[in-house]
């Protein structure tokens, strides 16, 4: 099994709400959407963000545009306007969520290296 | 045939008053009249232009969609959480400021097009003082030699003195504490109003709508809801146009802005940038797309990012207007550029309202230098830790103070990949928040000094001291608020 960055496989943007911060993550292709939901699970996205996120997170799912929100709180500081972060919107989260790693079954494997994606171990 | 079809349509809104009724039958007429062959008024497409997402948005792109976009409403977004807030600061100091200080710069270059074109404009730029904007706006189209035009200004979203004598009832959203409970000075106070406000407004004819806080997928929805005769419990309906309109509200984050990342997300002639319009159906569905030949990208993958930018529950995203649900929502690529919208859903709007509460809290004091070559992060790691030492020398009271590395860690923090190779050079940063100015000075200060009385090789440090503007916010009940519109002819 080889592990990719959810980078190979996705694409993300951030925004903000007071504390809260949220992720959409996008599949690339319709058929990554499965193995996304499979890892990206509540507790491994709060255990990848650390101390960033003080509270809980959520996840919805959107089959039809094969995405997942996650919504993060207690993530930015104490809030966009109190925050004394250089990045108090956390508009750079969808950097750090792109940045867990994913076990791609073979099948998958083969398709993103022919895409020009490589594993984490032989980037 | 089809006047039976346009007396039921009109017959339906049975929540409009009199004058409305009588113009919207003479809007469906116009419109019949005007369609050619066999299309009636239903086939008609409304355009939607989003001019700007931000107060300091750039000016040239909303003028090209002005030009060459053959719009019906240009929509100039302009309030983050904190600009009216800031704006209500300027006020005070010049009691006529207080709107988006780039209205002149936007409007003397894209009212000329607008008026010839018959583009009329919706805009939150009034801010703290929508009287104030719009009475720059008349100064304008009067130099301009643009009338005669009507100049709208929405009032009744400032509700600081409702808020101000309910501190102890109204409950923060943050923490369920009441409003009285925060330290500091309230400043302001503003309801995000919805679409309703500005129909009434383009009701009485207003050629340029101005207004304080409202929502920013309103501002879109408002052309439609008047132009269409949308009825304002049509949830569904609603929830179709606010679908499309929070594709837009951000501007071109949805044409390819924000969105590249080189060789995974490459972006087409992003230098050249275009901005988003809509392409709206009377039936709720919608195109999204950019003025041929500009710059950026429209594609199912920039919608699908945008789509979610600042959701929680996809199934209940609160807008003043509806409760819009896009679990259902699909997004086809129609043409180069162009994505349909289709699939949004609503339900009722609430009850109560959100209200942004600005208060003055205290102080942060921000500084930062550089250090490179061999060694760098070791003599950065000893200037942290002889500003740790002198701020305690010194008795500077903190709240909080934070310590970045920029180029190691200074937005992940811990979770950031490890660098394989010592950096270069490092930025070293520190943050600190205060109730009093003089200790955020004092910590500004004390990394200044290092220049010379800290480790070797740095470079001159920046530092900056600001006012501590935050945002909390409250609900208030919808009856509470009276808006008013006030119209000026200008000739």
């Amino acid at each position: 099994m080889k592990t990719f960055y959810l980078r190979e496989l996705a694409h993300a943007r951030s925004g903000d709400k007071g504390d809260i911060n949220n992720i959409g993550v996008v599949a690339y292709e319709p058929h990554y959407y499965p193995l996304i939901c499979q890892w990206l699970t509540t507790d491994r996205v709060k255990a990848h963000f650390g101390s960033l996120v003080k509270g809980g997170v959520t996840r919805y799912e959107l089959p039809k545009v094969h995405a997942l929100n996650f919504v993060l709180e207690g993530a930015l500081g104490g809030g966009v306007t109190r925050s004394l972060s250089i990045d108090p919107h956390g508009k750079s989260y969808s950097a750090l969520i792109l940045t867990i790693p994913i076990e791609v079954p073979p099948d998958l494997a083969q398709e993103l290296m022919q895409r020009g994606r490589q594993p984490i171990d032989e980037a | 045939m089809f006047l039976r079809e346009l007396i039921n349509q009109v017959r339906k809104n049975v929540n409009v008053g009199p004058t409305q009724r009588c113009k919207q039958w003479m809007l469906a007429l116009r419109d019949s009249i005007i369609c050619k062959g066999n299309k009636t008024h239903t086939d008609r497409i409304l355009r939607i232009g989003a001019g700007a997402s931000y107060a300091g948005d750039r000016v040239g792109p909303a003028t090209e969609l002005a030009k060459h976009a053959k719009l019906d409403y240009l929509v100039y977004e302009t309030l983050a959480e904190r600009t009216i807030a800031l704006a209500q600061l300027q006020r005070l100091k010049q009691p006529e400021g207080g709107y988006n200080e780039l209205l002149e710069d936007r409007f003397l270059e894209a009212l000329p097009h607008c008026r010839k074109q018959g583009t009329r404009i919706v805009t939150n730029m009034g801010a703290a003082n929508p009287l104030g904007a719009a009475k720059k706006t008349a100064e304008i189209i009067r130099e301009l030699k643009l009338g005669p035009m009507k100049v709208a200004a929405v009032l009744g979203d400032d509700v600081l003195e409702y808020c101000l004598a309910n501190r102890n009832a109204l409950k923060l959203m943050e923490n369920g504490l009441p409003l009285a409970s925060l330290e500091g000075k309230i400043v302001s106070a503003n309801a995000y109003l919805g679409a309703d406000v500005m129909v009434d407004a383009l009701a009485k004819g207003a050629d340029i709508v101005i207004t304080g806080r409202v929502g920013d997928c309103s501002l879109f929805l408002a052309p439609m809801i008047h132009e269409f005769g949308w009825r304002m419990d049509d949830w569904d309906l609603l929830g179709k146009g606010q679908t499309g309109a929070d594709m837009v509200e951000c501007g071109a984050n949805v044409s390819g802005g924000f969105f590249a990342d080189p060789g995974y997300k490459d972006v087409p002639d992003l230098g050249n940038l275009g901005y988003p319009y809509l392409e709206v159906s009377a039936d709720g569905t919608i195109v999204v797309t950019k003025v041929a030949g500009t710059g950026g990208l429209i594609n199912r993958a920039t919608c699908t990012e945008q789509m979610l930018y600042e959701i929680h529950d996809p199934a209940y995203y609160i807008t003043p207007d509806v409760i819009v649900d896009f679990t259902d929502v699909s997004l086809d690529e129609v043409g180069p550029d162009r994505v349909r919208i289709q699939g949004g859903r609503g339900k009722p709007r609430p009850e109560q309202l959100k209200v942004s509460v600005g208060i003055l809290e205290g102080w942060v004091g921000e500084a930062m230098i550089t250090y490179a070559g061999l060694g760098c992060v070791e003599r950065a790691k000893l200037a942290e830790k002889i500003v740790r030492e002198r701020l305690q020398i010194e008795g500077v009271h903190l709240q909080e103070l934070r310590v970045d590395y920029l180029g190691l860690n200074a937005l992940h923090r811990e979770s950031s990949l490890p660098c394989k190779d010592a950096p270069y050079e490092v930025c070293l940063r520190f943050a600190g928040r205060s109730r009093e100015k003089r200790d955020a000075v004092k910590l500004a200060n004390e990394v200044e000094t290092l220049v010379g009385k800290g480790p070797a090789s740095s470079s001159i440090p920046t530092k900056s001291i600001r006012e501590v503007l935050a945002i909390y916010s409250v609900l208030v009940p919808r009856h509470i608020i009276k808006h008013e519109v006030i119209l000026s002819e200008v000739s």
